[in-house]
């Protein structure tokens, strides 16, 4: 495939295969060794790339980018960091100057993740880099780094212009391709389709990239809803829903890294089917609704709806996920969610609540669990145990035992199946908590 | 002077930019091969049929190789010969390398490695402690066993006594940069080799042995890693060998690198340790005898866990002068990767044992936790007598009694410890607790032999120097320590100073850049080899002048002769035009050392670097989630060489070691299979868990040890400092209820919810 787009300021053209990764084009193909292989996997950020399109530059890992994804967009690459005449980008000289590399294996990385926050005016340092891990240092110098460089201007060389690309497939043509070529393979973010190919080799057959259709990305808003096209990605997502849901909004700040929800896609995150895809829970537990369409034929359902078992959705040959729509105004909805490490961790357990108390009792109740079975699923029997019920402590530890109905989690690498239910049960009891008032984040804790 | 200047990390431009030039960086020939092992899918059995047809035919490949293609040795461990590259007829652990694929791509080699037909008699593999024990699966005869004083007596007399047990994870290294090697086949058979590498002379050895040659033949050169910590001491060997062989069979260059996956497969890790201890202790807190019974598991090849078994035993003290003392030890051979050296080489292991113990005797008699340790701690520095390790080595420069002093100050200990109980009286969910923890690392290699370094240093004449030594960069400053005694041991500057890439061609038989002992070593041998060029120069001059060589002054750029001062540059120049060589190599051996590690006794280490963290922390009682909210650590560093090259060995080595204790969570299942082989499954720690508070200072005094310039090695002991963020977990699980949590580690949240549940029983 050929495919042109700005590469450090200058246009090129790759010719590639359609699943060639940006990483070994880089470094095999142009000799652009500054980025590196970490992990091959979209996980450790040394690879991360600077890629600027029509909303601005955004910090993705090229490990997991397929070149085809560039059509019409600008990179920049750690080598076109620094100003076309040597001069060290605010951020390069204060990693020297604050001590933030030792090996410097990631700092490439660092440093493209770091110059694209100091671009945008970003001063969440943490979660800024929580897509970029380092071994040597403790992070602590590169934080000192990055709040040095905040005040200095942004070089005006890293503001780059996308080129003119071709235009995008119209929604109806694809629709009708796809449902005459239903075996393709359909790359949305490719933050989980990068793995088949980088550690699976799977033969991906025909495939079709989504970014290159129109009318998936689009987002609207109504007194009542919001509705987000399949190919809004998850920094977009976690800026759309903040005012309505901070919780949701808290739980995406922890869901991949920037860089993963720079190129994850809230379709994607769905139509994958994963049982521990962190969206589902959340958005069966408001009562969200997905679209779909297969030729000239769409239809909506409920979210929880497409989920019928391990690795089967309600979804025809053809047929394809085009956006979500979530209602609006469900203050009780919470989300919790449960890993190893609180950034950039695969959920063992999460847990999406959404109760409504009506004259002190509970006459609606959506609690939704990713990680507790072989889908993202309701926790019937809890909600059962819920409604009807006065919402009290007594009520809650009267629901606890219903978990077991509900749920018979696996034992894996991530948490063991008496932990998940243990703690799946345990945020019912810190959602009671919460709601009442208690402190129950760790993270909101201070020395 | 530049010794004890803040300078950057020598590469630091060269990092930001993205110039710095890793292995797999480094420019091939055009034709050059990609190589890639097939790995076996069982931990234990008999190789039955290999069937490689398909990996023949893969596109772009070139030749696949098994243990009957190798020409001369098949075998890359770096101590008893139990290692081979590839599987002869049985295999010992699930991911062990079966077959090489040699093709045109690193691509197509890693997928043409997944086509093998492998067919394996399976046997049942010894994975766990227990099965191992029961085998008696083991590297030498038994035990090894270190008794100081009479321990039985002295625990049926304690007036009270504990027993307990403290089970402790390995640790995957997870250098961002993976294992890789580049070889290049050059005429007459010999072989130039790249390797990431943290001992360039072992992979020379092992390179010789396997393409039969000598090891003159055999040039290797490493100017970087992109992270060691120990797991590039002994695991580079096996793509290096592959790569020397592959290109002496196909006569082109070969490269190595592993996947990341591949690279968690196949490689050792820190060793996993079960410590039980049984303790007389009385009222006070003192320690009145401990038994330790240390059980490791080291994987399918002996490697380095001798010596790592001897480093747990070695530090089974810490900074406690321990009168009863018996540690058993128990070295056992399982069907897992093979456990290797990593940051602290054991002696996190024995630390946190001891540690553990002090943390139990505290919960047991209600002391302050820092009062018991304090109790316990080897007579100070300006003692009339000093104290005596279980080996038998006097600890005569014990100052973690003024260091732990002035931490309790600065980190405002007391008000905090209360502050912390009050604030868990009102919170049901969160609890918050505080922990502390010192460390007493021994320095110098175990093995005495390899305390020794060499130098090679070129002053050419226009007043440059070339600057060689032994040691490798893998990210911790050496290299620009190391340039900063030449630059004063010359009295220029910086910018005269070359530093040049490890090279087993300029400086032979090295010792591994190990055990802490980079500067101390490689320092030491810089130094002399430039003084003996200084001096020649200063005879030289003396001479010309008519004063006395020792009235030469090198400084500030420039060497003053009486009356005369001439640039350093001009200075070489003369000494050149009178003929003088201006190249020199250096040599430094450690004295005072003999240690006999089989009756567990002499002096084994040339002084003892100390470190003391005070670590608070939040947990979740609901699910076990926590945080670290401030860590305050006061590391000796002796005189600092260089302060903020220093700081940061100390910061990044107490993150790492917290993450070891914490969120690093090696996971094998029952067929023993590692399930955490990435970091999607692996969770080393990111950005947001470093300490909110994290207060770094430098205890900076003069070793009183003959070091050089007084400095003291800084590389693996402050990675002991982060057991202070698990006893501190341990505290805030404590404040859920009376019983001793026995927390375990690493404390993933799993297993601090799990322990609460303890403290509540």
């Amino acid at each position: 495939m050929e495919t042109t787009f700005l590469l450090n300021g200058e246009t090129v053209t790759a010719q590639t295969g359609p699943t060639t990764t940006l990483l070994d084009w880089l470094r095999e193909g142009q000799g652009l060794c500054g980025t590196k292989e970490g992990c091959n996997e979209g996980d450790c950020g040394a690879c991360t790339v600077m890629v600027t399109d029509d909303d601005g530059a955004k910090a993705l890992n090229a490990c997991i980018l397929f070149v085809p994804q560039l059509a019409g967009r600008a990179v920049r690459t750690v080598e076109g960091i620094a100003a076309p005449d040597g001069a060290p980008h605010p951020v390069q000289q204060a990693m020297v100057d604050h001590h933030g590399s030792q090996c410097g294996f990631c700092t490439p990385g660092f440093i493209v993740s770091m110059a694209t926050a100091h671009l945008n005016g970003r001063h969440d340092h943490d979660d800024q880099l929580a897509g970029n891990l380092c071994r040597c240092t403790g992070y602590a110098p590169i934080i000192r780094a990055a709040k040095a460089a905040e005040k200095v201007p942004v070089p005006p060389h890293l503001r780059d212009t996308p080129v003119a690309s071709a235009d995008l497939t119209p929604l109806d043509d694809f629709a009708t391709w796809y449902a005459d070529n239903p075996d393709a393979t359909l790359i949305a973010g490719a933050t989980d389709v990068g793995l088949w190919v980088t550690k699976q080799f799977r033969d991906l057959g025909e495939v079709a990239f989504l970014n290159r259709v129109g009318g998936l990305r689009q987002t609207s808003r109504t007194p009542d809803t919001l509705t987000f096209g399949a190919m809004v990605s998850m920094t977009e997502v976690l800026d759309l829903i903040a005012a309505d849901y901070p919780s949701y909004a808290a739980m995406i700040r922890r869901y991949g890294s920037v860089q993963v929800r720079n190129a994850a896609t809230i379709g994607g995150n769905i139509a994958n089917g994963s049982p521990i895809g962190d969206n589902p829970p959340v958005l069966i537990a408001l009562g969200a609704t997905l679209h779909l369409r297969q030729g000239d034929t769409t239809r909506d359902l409920p979210v929880e709806d497409f989920f019928q078992a391990y690795g089967k959705q309600d979804r025809q040959p053809g047929e394809f996920v085009t956006g979500v729509t979530i209602p609006r105004g469900q203050d009780a909805h919470r989300v919790f969610k449960l890993s190893k490490r609180f950034d950039q961790d695969i959920s063992a357990v999460c847990g999406a609540f959404n109760v409504t108390v009506s004259d002190g009792v509970v006459s609606q109740a959506r609690i939704a669990f990713g990680g507790m079975a072989g889908i993202p699923q309701r926790a019937k029997a809890v909600e059962a145990a819920l409604i009807g019920k006065p919402w009290n402590q007594n009520s809650i530890d009267a629901a606890i035992p219903a978990f077991a109905q509900d749920f018979t989690p696996l034992s894996d690498m991530r948490a063991s199946a008496a932990y998940r239910l243990e703690t799946a049960q345990n945020m019912l009891r810190r959602y009671f908590a919460d709601l009442s008032g208690a402190d129950v984040n760790v993270q909101a804790v201070q020395a | 002077m530049s010794v004890g200047s803040p300078l950057p990390h020598d590469a630091a431009a060269l990092h930001v930019t993205g110039a710095a030039r890793y292995t797999d960086d480094i420019p091939l020939p055009a034709n050059a091969l990609h190589l890639a092992f097939g790995l076996s899918d069982v931990a234990r059995g008999t190789l039955t049929k290999l069937d490689l047809t398909a990996v023949r035919a893969a596109p772009g490949v070139q030749a696949v190789l098994t243990a009957d293609d190798l020409p001369h040795a098949n075998d890359v461990s770096p101590s008893a010969h139990d290692e081979p590259l590839l599987a002869t007829g049985t295999v010992h652990y699930l991911g062990q390398p079966i077959f090489l694929v040699v093709a045109d791509s690193h691509l197509q080699a890693r997928h043409a490695a997944r086509l093998g037909v492998i067919e394996i008699a399976e046997e049942t593999p010894i994975l766990s402690i227990d099965e191992a024990l029961a085998a008696d699966s083991r590297y030498e005869d038994g035990p090894r066993i270190w008794t100081k004083g009479d321990v039985e007596t002295a625990l049926s007399a304690a007036p009270h006594r504990l027993q307990g047990r403290l089970e402790m994870g390995g640790q995957e290294h997870f250098y961002l940069e993976g294992q890789a090697a580049a070889a290049l086949p050059q005429e007459g058979g010999d072989m130039v080799v790249h390797s990431s590498t943290q001992h360039p002379t072992e992979i020379q050895h092992k390179v010789a042995e396997a393409i039969g040659t000598h090891m003159h033949a055999v040039r290797v050169e490493t100017r970087r890693m992109g992270g060691g910590f120990g797991g590039k001491e002994s695991q580079g060997n096996a793509l290096a060998v592959s790569c020397a062989v592959a290109a002496q069979l196909t006569g082109r260059p070969c490269k190595m690198r592993y996947d990341r996956d591949d690279d968690m497969m196949i490689t050792g890790k820190r060793h996993d340790f079960r410590i039980d201890y049984d303790v007389g202790y009385d009222a006070q807190g003192r320690v009145l005898a401990v038994d330790f019974v240390q059980a490791t598991r080291c994987g399918w090849a002996m490697d380095l866990s001798l010596p790592v078994a001897d480093r747990a035993m070695l530090h089974a003290d810490n900074a406690y002068d321990l009168t009863h003392c018996r540690i058993t030890s128990h070295r056992l051979k399982t069907n897992t990767q093979s456990a290797t050296a990593y940051r602290g080489f054991g002696g996190p292991q024995g630390v946190f044992g001891i540690e553990r113990v002090m943390d139990e005797v505290a919960h047991a008699t209600g002391l302050d936790p820092v009062q018991v340790r304090q109790a316990n701690y080897y007579p100070a520095i300006t003692a009339a007598t000093h104290g005596t390790t279980p080996y038998g080595m006097p600890v005569t420069d014990f100052i973690l009694h003024e260091m732990t002093e002035a931490l309790l100050i600065t980190a405002d200990y007391a008000a905090r410890r209360k502050a912390i109980a009050d604030w868990n009286a009102t919170n049901p969910i969160l609890k918050k607790g505080i922990g502390f923890s010192p460390v007493k690392f021994g320095i110098s290699f175990t093995l005495t032999h390899l305390n020794q370094a060499g130098a090679l240093v070129h002053v050419y004449q226009d007043g440059s120097v070339h600057l060689n030594h032994g040691g490798t960069e893998m990210g911790q400053g050496l290299f620009q320590k190391v340039a900063q005694v030449a630059a004063s041991r010359f009295g220029i500057g910086m910018d005269a100073i070359k530093i040049t890439a490890t090279d087993t061609a300029k400086v032979p038989n090295t010792s591994a850049t190990a055990a802490s002992s980079g500067s101390d070593l490689n320092g030491m041998a810089v130094a002399a080899a430039c003084d003996t060029i200084r001096d020649r120069i200063a005879a030289c001059l003396a001479a010309l002048h008519q004063i006395d060589a020792q009235d030469v002054q090198f400084a500030d750029g420039n060497v003053t002769c009486g009356d005369t001062t001439l640039t350093f540059a001009e200075a070489a120049k003369c000494a050149y035009e009178n003929r003088v060589s201006l190249s020199a190599t250096g040599f430094y051996k450690t004295p005072d050392l003999s240690w006999d590690r089989i009756k567990g006794q002499g002096r084994p280490f040339f002084y003892f670097a100390q470190g003391a963290a005070l670590t608070e922390v939040v947990i979740d009682t609901l699910t076990g989630e926590n945080r670290i909210l401030r860590a305050d650590i006061l590391h000796d560093a002796g005189a600092s060489l260089n302060a903020a090259l220093d700081i940061g060995q100390v910061e990044g080595g107490y993150v790492q070691g917290a993450g070891w204790l914490t969120t690093e969570e090696l996971v094998w299942d029952e067929k023993g299979h590692l399930r955490t082989h990435a970091p999607s499954t692996y969770k080393i720690p990111a950005c947001s868990d470093r300490p909110d508070i994290f207060n770094v200072a430098l205890w900076d005094a003069p070793n009183p040890a003959q070091t050089i310039y007084r400095s003291k090695a800084v590389g693996e002991p402050p990675f002991m400092l982060g057991i202070s963020a698990h006893l501190a977990l341990s505290d805030a699980v404590a404040a859920c209820g009376a019983t001793y949590p026995d927390l375990q580690a690493p404390a993933t949240a799993e297993e601090v919810l799990r322990a609460t549940h303890r403290a509540r029983a």
